[in-house]
């Protein structure tokens, strides 16, 4: 949080001199392939120092926005600028200052480890490639790996390589898609403190997860489905804005009282969690009604609850797709 | 009974997977159906090994009644076709080593005389006979028919009382063959220097139409894409390492033409390192295209083939260019393989240079600008 607070105090200043307040500033990018819009209207602004998490289902779009980002896709529709410059025309110099980790590992399997952090180096014009990459190696903990084949490393350990490689060039922004995808809890953790301690330096990072627990480790997060932006903010804003109340209630078979729930009008968000059912919707009084309704059962236990960020998400999708459909 | 029952609906699933692939895969079954076709069309049509028609100068000293004759007759024997009129010796040397006429028929001046006073001239045939194949045939052709039909033709036309004792008499010209460049008709001579430009082309192609559709598969384009360098910077760096594999090799085919099988270097090496350098690029650059085009590493190599195998059958590496109908002589002109055959057997065999080379060093030149600047626009700098 010390991180956000900098950025926070650091936005006054900075706002003097316009775009540069922004490491990501973008209006209305469209993409469709083959008829299919896989983005739609989409604008975001990313402050610089900030850890930016993008969520969303699979498919909804946020690895085609992070590469019309990084000018590896060209939006239909749409205008803005990354690190200040124009991501329509200006293509190869955001490259250089910006750092894309895909979603496979994408590094040359049948390079060594070191062999992969030089090609990098040199490719970005580091002026000493060999120690860079020495000092990435160091900084990595790949000591005493740095001649294995890059193919042969475990998961984890590709995805240090690949967030190495990435580094390595010291980009301003990071684009990371799926970085944690199939990584252990350990390493989940330690690549978020490492993301933490670059945001500390200044690096702005745009992140994209499924997992809430990371959206809550981001400063600022923002909800795509459906090729569109559904919300923007802080996790407690996004909460906040939601206006979601929760309940949660008990009973003794959590997933026929699921289903029995679902067909209650009023409850717009029903979703078995262990022994107990999450339910909850927009429209408080209806809420309340329909709890209400059931106040004859005495098996069920119903207890006030706070709308968790997937809650908010749930709710987010189910009303998108009413829209879209 | 239930086992065979289920065995059978197993293979029966699998079958049903594997055509659904297969139809799935459009180049593979492109090539299923194009690959029979294509040999079809090639050999039944295209390939000649008796061939006729083939391109003949005449270097004439005389004109008169009776050459032209002869002319008639050497054409009527459907092998010889004459294309040019060379006014000089050093015109027709030039047509014979750039490849563009197979024989040189030259009449000496005063020939019609020295027939009708019965000193039996000699008719000079000078033979391109790099390929044994092209002119054998048509040089043995040569002796029989055409001083059958002369004879015939003078009786029918010519009522001279010198005629009455002709059939008894000796032969009142006779052609003297001359098979130049590889007179004893070896065909090693003909196949290893060919086999320089085959074995280039096979494996210049096959590697780098693999190396833009490997780093697509295997997902390192998209990092490579994200990285600040250019399409042309990423072309360059892929072909310069293979232009290095492409001189080894050629020096090794040549070394070994050269102690093994007895090639003779008649001409220029310093002019045939230059241009089996082109003919490197050129093939570069088609595999660079290839590439682009193929999306997957399968598909590549599907390509290569069906491109290889028109080059080596139309070529004339393994059948006589002169010998193919003008279709396939058209096509096979766009094809690197058979400028770089007319090079790499010019300057081994003939000696010739670089003037005699001059249309098929135009004609590598072309197709390897086309090639590059197809490469290069193909090559997506996006993902779009």
């Amino acid at each position: 949080m010390s991180a956000r607070a900098e950025g926070e105090q650091a936005e006054v200043p900075l706002a003097a001199e316009g775009d540069n307040n922004y490491a990501i500033d973008v209006q209305g990018l469209s993409k469709s392939f083959g008829g299919h819009r896989v983005v739609h209207d989409l604008s975001m602004r990313v402050r610089r120092g900030q850890i930016y998490g993008f969520l969303g289902p699979n498919g909804s779009g946020k690895t085609t926005t992070i590469r019309m980002l990084c000018g590896l896709l060209t939006p239909d529709e749409g205008q803005g600028t990354c690190l200040g410059m124009d991501i329509l025309t200006e293509g190869r110099r955001i490259r250089r200052h910006v750092g894309y980790m895909t979603q496979r590992f994408s590094l040359y399997a049948d390079l060594s480890v070191r062999e992969n952090l030089e090609f990098v180096a040199r490719i970005y014009g580091v002026p000493d490639a060999a120690t860079a990459a020495e000092e990435a190696i160091a900084s990595l903990g790949l000591k005493g790996r740095e001649r294995q084949l890059a193919g042969s490393l475990s998961g984890g350990w590709k995805q240090r390589l690949a967030l190495g490689a990435c580094i390595l060039p010291r980009p301003q922004l990071l684009l990371l898609d799926e970085p944690t995808a199939g990584v252990d809890p350990k390493a989940r953790r330690e690549f978020w403190a490492q993301i933490h301690d670059l945001a500390a330096e200044g690096v702005t990072v745009l992140v994209s997860t499924h997992y809430m627990d990371e959206a809550e480790r981001c400063h600022e997060i923002a909800y795509i489905a459906y090729g569109e932006l559904l919300a923007q903010g802080s996790v407690e804003q996004v909460v906040a804005d939601s206006a979601l109340h929760m309940w949660r209630v008990t009973g003794p078979d959590p997933a026929a009282l699921a289903r029995e729930l679902m067909a209650v009008p009023g409850f717009e968000l029903v979703a078995p969690f262990g022994t107990s059912v999450h339910v909850g919707g927009r429209d408080r009084e209806a809420l309340e009604r329909a709890i209400d309704g059931l106040s004859g059962r005495d098996d069920l236990v119903w207890r006030a609850d706070s709308p968790s960020l997937e809650d908010v998400f749930i709710d987010l999708i189910n009303r998108s797709k009413d829209k879209v459909r | 009974m239930r086992g065979a029952a289920g065995s059978l609906r197993r293979m029966g699933a699998m079958m049903r997977k594997e055509f659904i692939q297969l139809l799935r895969d459009r180049v593979s079954f492109a090539a299923m159906v194009s690959i029979p076709l294509l040999q079809l069309i090639l050999f039944g049509y295209a390939i000649n090994t008796t061939p006729r028609h083939l391109p003949t100068a005449v270097l004439a000293y005389e004109q008169s009644a009776l050459t032209r004759a002869i002319l008639a007759a050497i054409e009527n024997t459907q092998y010889f076709a004459i294309t040019h009129h060379p006014l000089n010796e050093a015109e027709a040397e030039h047509l014979l080593r750039s490849g563009q006429v197979l024989f040189v028929v030259e009449i000496p001046a005063g020939f019609e005389r020295a027939v009708r006073r019965g000193e039996s001239p000699a008719l000079l045939v000078s033979a391109d006979a790099t390929d044994p194949v092209a002119s054998t045939s048509a040089l043995a052709a040569l002796g029989r028919l055409v001083e059958t039909s002369v004879r015939r033709e003078r009786f029918n036309l010519d009522d001279a009382p010198e005629g009455s004792g002709l059939e008894a008499a000796p032969p009142p010209f006779e052609f003297r063959t001359h098979p130049r460049y590889n007179p004893a008709a070896v065909t090693q001579l003909n196949i290893v220097p060919g086999l320089l430009g085959t074995i280039l082309t096979m494996t210049m192609l096959i590697f780098t139409a693999l190396s833009v559709t490997r780093e697509v598969e295997r997902g390192t384009m998209e990092t490579l894409l994200a990285m600040p360098i250019r399409p042309v910077e990423i072309m360059v760096g892929k072909i310069a390492p293979y232009v290095m594999v492409g001189a080894l090799q050629a020096a090794m085919i040549l070394g070994a033409a050269v102690v093994l099988f007895q090639v003779p270097v008649v001409g220029n090496l310093v002019l045939l390192i230059v241009l089996t350098g082109l003919f490197i690029l050129t093939n570069l650059a088609i595999g660079y295209t290839f590439s682009t085009l193929a999306q997957n590493q399968l598909q590549a190599v599907q390509m290569t083939f069906m491109y290889f195998l028109p080059n080596i059958l139309l070529s004339g590496f393994m059948f006589p260019f002169a010998g193919m109908p003008t279709w396939a002589q058209w096509i096979a002109e766009a094809l690197p393989l058979t400028h770089y055959l007319r090079v790499v057997r010019g300057i081994l065999l003939k000696g010739a240079t670089s003037a005699d080379l001059a249309q098929s060093i135009l004609g590598l030149s072309v197709i390897m600008i086309v090639a590059m600047v197809i490469a290069v626009t193909r090559f997506r700098q996006t993902l779009d």
